[in-house]
Order: C-alpha cells, then sequence, then structure tokens
C-alpha cells in the first residue's frame, strides 16, 4: 500500500496501478477515454490530465497523464487544479472539432462515455466554425454499424479488437485529421467478439446493428441481471426489453466469470425470444388439429400424466428448477439425461474428475493467468467463445514476466507489447483441423481425432513416470517432448479438453493434468473441460447414470414406459431419427414443453409454451460447477410460463431452489445464489425500469386509457417498476450499470470494490460441486480405433459459434452469419471424390446433404461435420462415413459465411 | 458473406512480378518479421507500378502473409504512398513557411492554370499529377518542388513552363 494526497485528502493506494485506476477504485470522478480497466494504458486521449506536485512545497506543479503515471508512495496530486480542469475542458473540446454533434439521433446517446466526460470535462461551448473533415462509413456485416464522424480517435476499438481479441480486420489508417478506424474495405467484422466494439468505444462510432432495428434509449429499457444461455460458459448480460420485445444484450460485470466481454453470439443470439413461431398457447393436437386448452384442461392433462408409466427427459438448456420440477414429477428413477448418449457418457467422466482433487476447473479469470496451456482437439472459439477470448490473453503471462523484469508496470499496455513483440507463453493445440486459436498458438499439430488422443497419453508418460505406458509414435515425438517439458516447468499449466468428440480426448486431458499433479507439488491442476450447453452440468448432476436418453427412447418403443414428457428439448438433435420416431410414435402420448416449434414438438399430443431465458428467473450450471442466478427481465405476454411452473405447484423459484438444495444431490449449495439474508433494502425491491423511464402511463394506451397496475413480481427482490432501491444507492442486485454523471457502462467502476474487483452487489455465483474424492486414478490409454478405408472418412464433430446453439440459431442477427451444414474436407480428400469447394454432397449412411469446404488445415482422412442448425443430428453418424457429390446441388445458405484461415483456393490453371 | 469478402479478396490480390518479388525478398533478409517489410514492399511495388492499388495491397499482403487491413494502415498513413493512380509525373509542391514568404502561392497559381489541375488532381492526358508537400527540406532556394525524384529550385513562373516542356517530352 502507498499514500498519496489527492485535493489534500490523503489516501491509500496500490503502487502497482497508475493514479487513474486509483481514482476510479476510490469512487473519484476523474475523465479519461483510452484507458480501458481490462486494456490498461496508452496515454492517446490525453483526456486524465491531473496536477502533480513534487512536494509538499511545489506550488505550481505540472500536468501529468494520470492513467500514465504510477501511483508511487508520497504523490500529491490535484484533479480539481484549475490548469488541470481548463486543460482537459481544452482536450475535450479539441477531440470534438469534427463530432457531429448528433447526439439526438446517435445510439450511443443517453449511455454515451463521450457525453458524459464532455460535461464533466466542462466543455460546453463550441467554438470551432469551420468546415468539418467528414468519414465514409463502411458496411461491416449484420451486428455493427459504423457511423466514423464520431470518433475521438481513442484507438480503444483496434486496441481491443486488434491486441486484446486477436482480430485481423480492422485497423488504424491515415494520419492526422483524417485518422479512420474500420476494414480494408467494406464487409462483415471477422472476429467472434466484434459485438464488443459497441460497449469499448466510448463514442458512437461503433453501435449494435440489430438494436437498432429496433431501438430504445437505455433509460427505456426493462433490464434485470440475466446469465447468458447461449454455451457453458454463462457470461453474465442485461438484456433489455421494451414494449414486450427484447432489444439487446449488453455485458454486465462478473468478476470471475465474463468480466468486461462477450461473444457475439451471447450479444446477438437472443432474438429467438422475439420469434413470430414463439409457442405462446397451450394446445393439444386432435387428429393433426390444434385444439386450444383450458386452464382445467392442462390440470387433467398434468394429472394423468402424474400416473405411473410416465417418463421424463430432461434438458441441458433448461434451467435447474424446470429439470428439478420434472424429475420430482415422473420420480428420479425416471427421469432421463436430455442429450445423446456418447455425451451422456462422457458427461459421466466429466463429472467424476469434478469432485477429485488432483484438479482445479479454473474460472475465466483464472485461465487468463494459465501460463502455458494445452488444447487437446476441442475449438474453443467455437464451443466456449468467452473461454477463447480468455486463452488470448494467457499467452499475453510471458510478456508480463519480460515486463517485471525490465520493471515496465503492466498497465504500460503499448510498453509492454512493445516490448514483447511476438514472445508468448506457451499455447499447443493438438487437433484434427486448425482452428480460431492457432494464431497466437506455439506449436499445433494436426492429426486424427485418435492420433491426438494417443499423443495426449504420451505426453503424460513424458511428464510423470506414474502414467500408464502409452504407445510411442514416431512422428511429432520431439514436439511431444516440448510440450510436455512447458506443461512441467509452467507455474500454472492448464489443459483443456472437452465432449465435442466423445470422451477419449477427456480422459487423456485428464491424465496429462493428473501426470503433473504427481510430478509436481502443486496441490491441483487446472483442467478445463468444455461442454456445450448453457446447464449441461446441472441436468448431467440432475439425471441418474444410467438414465442415458437411448434408454428413455427403448422403454417407449417397448411400451414399458407410456407417456413421456419432453422438457424444453429437440430430441432429433440428440438422436437417430429412426429411434426418436419409433419412441414418439409408440408412446401414447406426448407432452412437449418448449419455446419454438422443433421436430419434437412436431410429433406431441400436447405442447405447453415455456417462457425463455428473459422472462424468468432461473439458476443454470457453468462449465465449472458454478450455479448463477439469472432474473426475469420482463412479462411473456401470452400464456406461455416457465416449465416448473405448469408441471409443479411450487410457488416461487425460491420454493423450488429450496427443495432442490434439500433434495437434489449435488445441489446443497444452490441456495447461496439467491440474493443474501436480507436482499431488501428498507423494505423496497429494487426496480427493473430506471427512474427516468418514460412514457409508462401511456405504452398500452392504444388499447386502454387507463394504466394497468404494474405486475407484481413475486419471485424476487425485483420489481416491474421504476420505484423501490435504485442500483447505486446499495441495492441488492445491479441490473444496469447507471450512477449519477456516469450514464455509460464505464459507470461499472462505481460498483466494483476496486477496478476489476469483485462488485459491491457479489453475485459471482456458487461453486457447487465439491472435490473431495483423493482416489482417482489414470485412465487407460484408449483403444486404436479401426484406420478407414480407401473410401471411408473418420467423422470429427465441428460447431460453429453461429448456428450449433439451437436457440440462438433461430434469432435474425445469428441467421445472417449462418451456413449450411458442410463437410470439411482435405484437399487430398476431395480430390479423390471429384469434390470441388461448395459442392453438395450427400453423406452416408442416411444421404444428408452436406456442402462441402476444402480446407488445407484439416487432416487428411477425417471429415469435418458440422451439422448446421437443422436436418443433421450428430447422433444419426458415428465412426465412419462416405461422401459423394449429390445429384441435388442446390443450397440455401452456402457456406459464404465461414470465417476460417486455411480456406483451400483451387489452383487457376493459366 | 464474408468469405465471399475473404473470396473476392484473394482473387483480387494481384500476383507480384518476379521483380517485385526479388526486391521484397531482399527487404526480407534485412528485418526480423515480416510485418516490418510492409512499408518497404509498398514502396517496391509502387516503384514497378507507379502507384499501389487494390489488387497490388492484396497482393503484397498475401505474399507477406499479413492482414490487409494493418498494410492498409501503413499505406494510409504516408502520404507518398499512393492508394490512388497518379500520372506519369508527380509534382510534390512544396507550400511551406519559406516558399510561402518566397510566393509559392503565385507559383501555384501558375501551375494551376498551365496544366489545369488543382492540388489532388491529374491531368487529363495522365501526364502530371499535383500533390502539396511541407517542406522539401531546401527553403534557402525556395521556392521549390520537386518532379518525379528531381528537385527544382528557386521557381519562377517561366521556370515552370520549361520544366512541364521538359517532362512532357521525355
Ligand atoms: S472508433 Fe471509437 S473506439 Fe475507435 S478510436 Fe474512434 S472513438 Fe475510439
Ligand atoms: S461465451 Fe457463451 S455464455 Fe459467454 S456470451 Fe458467448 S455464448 Fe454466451
Ligand atoms: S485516459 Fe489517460 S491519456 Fe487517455
Ligand atoms: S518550406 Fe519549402 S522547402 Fe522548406
Amino acid at each position: 500500500m502507498a499514500k498519496i494526497v489527492i485535493d489534500g485528502v490523503e489516501h491509500e493506494v496500490n503502487p502497482g496501478n497508475n493514479l487513474l485506476q486509483e481514482c476510479l477504485s476510490l469512487g473519484l470522478d476523474l475523465p479519461y477515454f483510452c484507458w480501458h480497466p481490462s486494456m490498461g494504458s496508452v496515454g492517446a486521449c490525453r483526456q486524465c490530465a491531473v496536477i502533480q506536485y513534487r512536494d509538499a512545497d511545489d506550488k505550481e506543479g505540472m500536468l501529468v497523464m494520470a492513467c500514465m503515471t504510477p501511483a508511487t508512495d508520497g504523490a500529491i496530486i490535484s484533479i480539481e487544479d484549475e490548469g488541470a480542469k481548463s486543460f482537459r475542458s481544452d482536450v475535450v473540446e479539441s477531440l470534438m472539432i469534427s463530432h457531429p454533434h448528433d447526439c439526438p439521433v446517435c445510439e450511443e446517446g443517453g449511455e454515451c462515455h463521450l457525453q458524459d466526460m464532455t460535461q464533466m470535462s466542462g466543455h460546453n461551448y463550441r467554438r470551432y466554425d469551420k468546415k468539418k473533415r467528414t468519414h465514409h462509413n463502411q458496411y461491416l456485416g449484420p451486428f455493427i454499424n459504423h457511423e466514423m464522424n464520431r470518433c475521438i480517435t481513442c484507438y480503444r476499438c483496434v486496441r481491443f479488437y486488434g491486441d486484446y481479441a486477436g482480430g485481423t480486420d480492422l485497423s488504424a489508417q491515415a494520419s492526422h485529421h483524417h485518422v479512420y478506424f474500420g476494414r480494408h474495405e467494406e464487409g462483415v467484422l471477422e472476429s467472434e467478439f466484434s459485438g464488443n466494439l459497441v460497449e469499448v468505444c466510448p463514442t458512437g462510432v461503433f453501435t449494435d446493428k440489430a438494436f437498432s432495428e429496433n431501438y430504445s434509449r437505455k433509460w427505456d429499457l426493462q433490464t434485470a441481471p440475466s446469465v447468458c444461455v447461449g454455451c457453458s460458459v454463462g457470461c453474465n448480460t442485461s438484456p433489455g426489453e421494451r414494449y414486450g420485445s427484447l432489444r439487446r444484450i449488453v455485458n454486465r460485470y462478473n468478476s470471475e466469470v465474463n468480466g468486461y466481454f462477450l461473444c457475439d453470439r451471447g450479444r446477438f443470439g437472443f432474438d429467438f425470444v422475439n420469434n413470430r413461431d414463439r409457442l405462446l398457447e397451450p394446445v393439444q393436437r386432435i387428429d393433426n388439429t390444434g385444439e386450444l386448452l383450458a386452464d382445467d384442461q392442462v390440470k387433467a392433462l398434468i394429472k394423468e400424466f402424474k400416473a405411473e408409466g410416465t417418463i421424463g427427459i430432461g434438458s441441458p438448456r433448461a434451467s435447474n428448477e424446470s429439470n428439478f420440477a420434472l424429475r420430482v414429477m415422473v420420480g428420479e428413477e425416471n427421469f432421463y439425461a436430455g442429450y445423446s448418449d456418447v455425451e451422456h457418457e462422457s458427461m459421466q467422466v466429466i463429472l467424476d474428475l469434478a469432485s477429485d482433487t488432483a484438479f482445479h476447473t479454473p474460472s475465466v479469470r483464472e485461465i487468463e493467468a494459465a501460463d502455458a496451456v494445452l488444447i487437446l482437439g476441442e475449438d474453443v472459439t467455437n464451443v466456449a467463445p468467452r473461454i477463447a477470448l480468455a486463452l488470448r490473453q494467457s499467452v499475453r503471462n510471458k510478456a508480463k514476466d519480460l515486463a517485471d523484469e525490465s520493471r515496465i508496470p503492466q498497465w504500460q499496455d503499448a510498453a509492454v507489447r512493445e516490448l514483447a513483440q511476438h514472445e508468448r507463453s506457451p499455447l499447443s493445440i493438438l487437433s484434427p483441423a486448425i482452428s480460431r486459436l492457432d494464431d497466437v498458438a506455439s506449436d499445433r499439430i494436426i492429426e486424427s481425432l485418435s492420433a491426438v488422443v494417443s499423443m495426449g497419453h504420451q505426453i503424460a508418460e513424458k511428464i510423470s513416470a506414474s502414467a500408464p505406458n502409452a504407445a510411442a509414435s514416431t512422428e511429432h515425438s520431439q514436439l511431444i517432448e516440448k510440450i510436455a517439458m512447458q506443461l512441467k516447468a509452467a507455474k500454472r499449466p492448464l489443459i483443456i479438453a472437452g465432449n465435442s468428440n466423445g470422451s477419449d480426448m477427456i480422459k487423456a486431458a485428464a491424465n496429462i493434468a493428473r501426470a503433473l499433479r504427481d510430478d509436481s507439488d502443486k496441490s491441483a491442476i487446472d483442467l478445463c473441460l468444455l461442454v456445450p450447453e448453457v446447464n449441461s452440468v446441472g441436468m448431467a448432476l440432475m439425471a441418474g447414470a444410467e438414465n442415458r436418453l437411448g434408454a428413455a427412447l427403448e422403454k417407449l418403443q417397448s411400451g414399458e414406459a407410456k407417456r413421456v414428457i419432453v422438457l424444453e428439448n429437440d430430441l432429433y438433435r440428440r438422436a437417430a431419427k429412426a429411434a426418436v420416431d419409433a419412441a414418439l410414435t409408440k408412446a401414447e402420448k406426448v407432452l412437449v414443453l418448449d419455446q419454438l416449434p422443433t421436430a419434437t414438438t412436431a410429433n406431441a399430443d400436447v405442447i405447453l409454451p415455456a417462457t425463455a431465458f428473459s422472462e424468468h428467473e432461473a439458476t443454470y450450471i457453468n462449465y465449472e460447477g458454478r450455479a448463477q442466478l439469472s432474473f426475469q427481465v420482463h412479462q411473456c405476454q401470452k400464456q406461455a410460463q416457465p416449465s416448473w411452473r405448469w408441471i409443479c405447484d411450487a410457488e416461487h423459484v425460491d420454493d423450488l431452489v429450496e427443495r432442490c438444495c434439500n433434495e437434489a444431490l449435488g445441489f446443497e449449495r444452490l441456495r447461496e445464489v439467491l440474493p443474501g439474508e436480507n436482499p431488501f433494502v428498507a423494505g423496497m425491491k429494487v426496480p427493473r425500469q430506471s427512474h427516468r423511464y418514460s412514457g409508462r402511463t401511456a405504452m398500452i394506451a392504444n388499447i386502454n386509457v387507463h394504466e394497468p397496475k404494474q405486475m407484481e413480481d413475486k419471485d424476487s427482490v425485483m420489481s416491474f417498476s421504476m420505484e423501490g432501491i435504485p442500483a447505486q444507492k446499495d441495492a441488492s442486485v445491479l441490473a444496469s450499470s447507471w450512477a449519477p454523471k456516469w450514464n455509460s457502462n464505464q459507470s461499472i467502476s462505481k460498483f466494483q470494490d476496486e477496478v476489476n474487483g469483485e462488485l459491491k452487489q457479489g453475485h459471482v455465483g456458487c461453486l457447487l460441486i465439491e472435490r473431495k474424492d483423493s482416489s482417482g486414478s489414470y485412465f487407460e490409454a484408449a483403444e486404436e480405433l479401426i484406420e478407414p478405408s480407401a473410401k471411408q472418412l473418420r467423422v470429427v464433430f465441428s460447431y460453429q459459434i453461429f448456428g450449433s446453439d439451437e436457440l440462438s440459431a433461430r434469432s435474425k442477427p445469428i441467421q445472417a452469419r449462418m451456413t449450411d451444414a458442410y463437410i470439411g474436407l482435405s484437399p487430398v480428400d476431395a480430390k479423390k471424390r471429384g469434390l470441388n469447394q461448395g459442392d453438395v454432397a450427400t453423406i452416408s449412411p442416411l444421404g444428408s446433404p452436406a456442402v462441402i469446404c476444402i480446407r488445407t488445415g484439416i487432416k487428411a482422412g477425417t471429415a469435418l461435420l458440422y451439422c448446421g442448425d437443422r436436418n443433421i443430428s450428430p447422433a444419426d453418424f458415428s465412426g465412419l462415413i462416405e461422401v459423394e457429390k449429390s445429384a441435388i446441388q442446390t443450397t440455401s445458405r452456402g457456406i459464404g459465411s465461414l470465417i476460417v484461415s486455411d480456406f483451400h483456393e483451387e489452383e487457376i490453371s493459366s | 458473406m464474408s468469405q465471399q469478402v475473404i473470396a473476392s479478396t484473394a482473387n483480387k490480390a494481384r500476383k507480384l512480378s518476379v521483380q517485385e518479388i526479388a526486391e521484397i525478398e531482399h527487404e526480407m533478409t534485412l528485418y526480423p518479421d515480416k510485418r516490418a517489410v510492409g512499408l518497404e514492399a509498398l514502396k517496391i511495388v509502387q516503384k514497378h507500378q507507379g502507384w499501389v492499388s487494390d489488387e497490388s495491397l492484396l497482393g503484397i499482403a498475401k505474399y507477406l502473409d499479413i492482414p490487409a487491413a494493418d498494410l492498409e494502415g501503413v499505406a494510409t498513413f504516408f502520404n507518398l504512398v499512393y492508394r490512388q493512380k497518379v500520372g506519369k509525373n508527380v509534382i510534390l509542391f512544396c507550400d511551406s513557411v519559406s516558399c510561402w514568404i518566397m510566393g509559392c502561392e503565385s507559383i501555384k497559381g501558375h501551375i494551376k492554370e498551365q496544366l489545369a489541375i488543382d492540388y489532388g488532381e491529374t491531368t487529363q492526358d495522365g501526364d502530371f499529377t499535383l500533390i502539396p508537400v511541407p517542406c522539401l527540406g531546401d527553403c534557402d532556394r525556395a521556392p521549390v518542388m520537386m518532379v518525379g525524384p528531381d528537385l527544382h529550385r528557386n521557381l519562377t513562373p517561366e521556370k515552370i513552363d520549361s520544366i512541364i516542356a521538359d517532362y512532357k517530352n521525355k
């Protein structure tokens, strides 16, 4: 700790930080633009100027940039000094010389850091009366608008997009008054994290295009703390609703999970909530016509389903509460897992490992701290995107070490990068195809799945003699040795795998981590096992190890079970079509609860409409076993209800959570995610609407001029109104970040215990799975897979950030980026079969169509199969397939929007 | 969509000439990494092509395997890297302090009249492009301008006429 004096008041600060960060941590108002809490300082904007005095006798002082000056012990500074103030006011005035002053039509308006800083700096009269320079704007794809005239050249966009997120298609161009931030030509921004530009840019240059289609000011949005349902990372979000439709999603800070950033699936994938096809009424199908069900009919039906002979199928995309309610209704032994049997098997392995004391599952923040990483067979960017962004930071730990050695503070971003040049901490990727993280990989090996598994076991053996003997491969032996040594030498090594392609990869990864543990004095090794869906882990904990989906389908087919309740799940994505068809046809009655029509609801006798994530309060469990609470944001306009409410008589989410804690093994701590002991401040609830929320009394004036009573929220500490205890006044939850003078998302520092610290409201979630099993042992090396014949290829399932997740794939902005199902082939394999880029092929055994995508970075003999958002189910294929050109060559989306770095260019013979 | 962009971009890339490649390869031996060669490569291509077209820029990016956006950043940062087609002869006309004191305004007016072009423009016959530069470092012989690689000092309207005629006949 250091002591510094700011405007005559002594403060304790962290000398490792810069003055700006420390001032913000202290809650002081000091304007800035280019500094960012997770990207550090570059001193580009000159907005954070303060006066620093040499000593107590120095009355003059000198201007320094707070973000570029360390908070050294004894420093004396002034924010309030007139010289500093007028300098800051002049800076913002000059930054705004060519700014169009178009706030009324700018979508940033009302949550604009530039507006806030202009006000705070005291610049209120424009003296510049010359011609303004103007720019051309670019088309940047379906996610982001571009309005370059509003730029103040803070360089945050390119620092985030390029330096932080590894994007290569956005740059700073031209010089002096013409500096331009854009692509080299118009086109879709390729980075999976492009949406963060909306929040990183302090002005209205980059705004949310999807939001602008249906725009509303920040203060008119109804918000609540929510959790992204796009994948198993569980990033925290603030969705905003107005007039019954969900308008946008912005990041909600969680120090352990997403920090300040989301991926584009999470940000733009919410629109399925507004999908016109939403199921909104309970219906019963009788002879192909749907009949609306009245309340008592529904009750009678539920009663019928409560009888003996009913089984339930859960869902990895449904909440814990809904899965639990179904389990209670049908009985634990009749509750079946709602994912494929292959996934089921791998989830059992993952659960076992999750309680093993040899390992630790790192949070996203902890992933950033890894100093040597090995990824086995997983395409992290497309499966758990936010983790890929964290891995991009982990490789910078080498740079930070170098900076420490040279005594350069880590927040000196440009200096640290300059010093390190291309030096990175090791990150090795072993997989059957090139991935989107390869640009930061120190080593990569492209090999077949089984070869990758076997190399994994070899690495384990190289690390520790205690690991089982593995068949040594002659190829790559040096690299294997090198990777093993790097992991051994690391302070915090991290092994990543996932269940995209069965459990062999997971076992190999676990062996490596165990070997690292055995070889060192570390108590546990970071092992991160990725799963695909928001509540994969929650459902896995809920369903018994024997209760596979396949077993459920068999029971139905054999008549052992008569009725089935399918919870928010399209079984055709989970099991082979023939098996699902047979089971659903045989079942006497099929009840499906869901949000949108699917192939499964098409075969249901009864459909009960379920609310979407923003329409109910729920808990989910992420890849680490972290339980998180997501609040209801808005009311569902029609008759949809949380699935649990249809099938059980619990009144509130809290009651269910309580029961779940007591009755479901592994959920004992779930109640800890509910707002604390005393969530109400002075007996008041927390409003979802801002204090400036406008037009409430007139909102439904087209229907009725009388303002209806605000809906009451019986489930939570939040209310559907403007009244109550606002967030900046010690509310127990933080829906949307706002503080006096700080209308933009930068206000978050007002809610952190210190910059980048935990929120004052807490809520980092709660880790459910206790590690207490110390008897774990190595897995035996996997058996070699059968070599494919000349015609055959081995399937490797591939996932896409835009398309693989069922719900976000039904959002319009996401659809604009989706491709058809495709088969990725190496150039040799394509040539052998006479296939060209973009051809439509059929895949045996089912003859399903998929577009051919020839890539140079795919292992020969491997067919990378992306199943698209419908038509093909992974469960229909396993092992070996044959691919041939189809007689029908029509595509709907094609593979035009696929972003890969190794797209094979056909040689143009001249 | 983006793939189309990538694909179309890839198709648009010009294959660099043998000579250009040889010179770029030479530069590569002088720098620690390819990114650093970007500026030299732009200069080499401009020397051979007169300017850097989109196709050339993409060709260089592809050859050096660096992002086109980064290279564009470099190309547009330096105002003597021409991203638009220029005439056979580029007139770099100094309009900085010393030259201004020595009456460069009227010289410029004369050029403008003779060639019927203003700053940033190229004559219809493609012979000349006129571009302002800040100080050519030859203030003691102001007003000064460069045409192509040659420096011309102590400019007068008469001198301008003969210079223009000379280059026209070249
Ligand atoms: S576009 Fe935005 S983030 Fe980028 S430099 Fe301009 S103001 Fe800063
Ligand atoms: S990484 Fe996953 S949880 Fe996070 S925003 Fe993206 S889809 Fe949502
Ligand atoms: S924030 Fe300090 S110079 Fe920009
Ligand atoms: S001012 Fe023209 S050469 Fe220096």
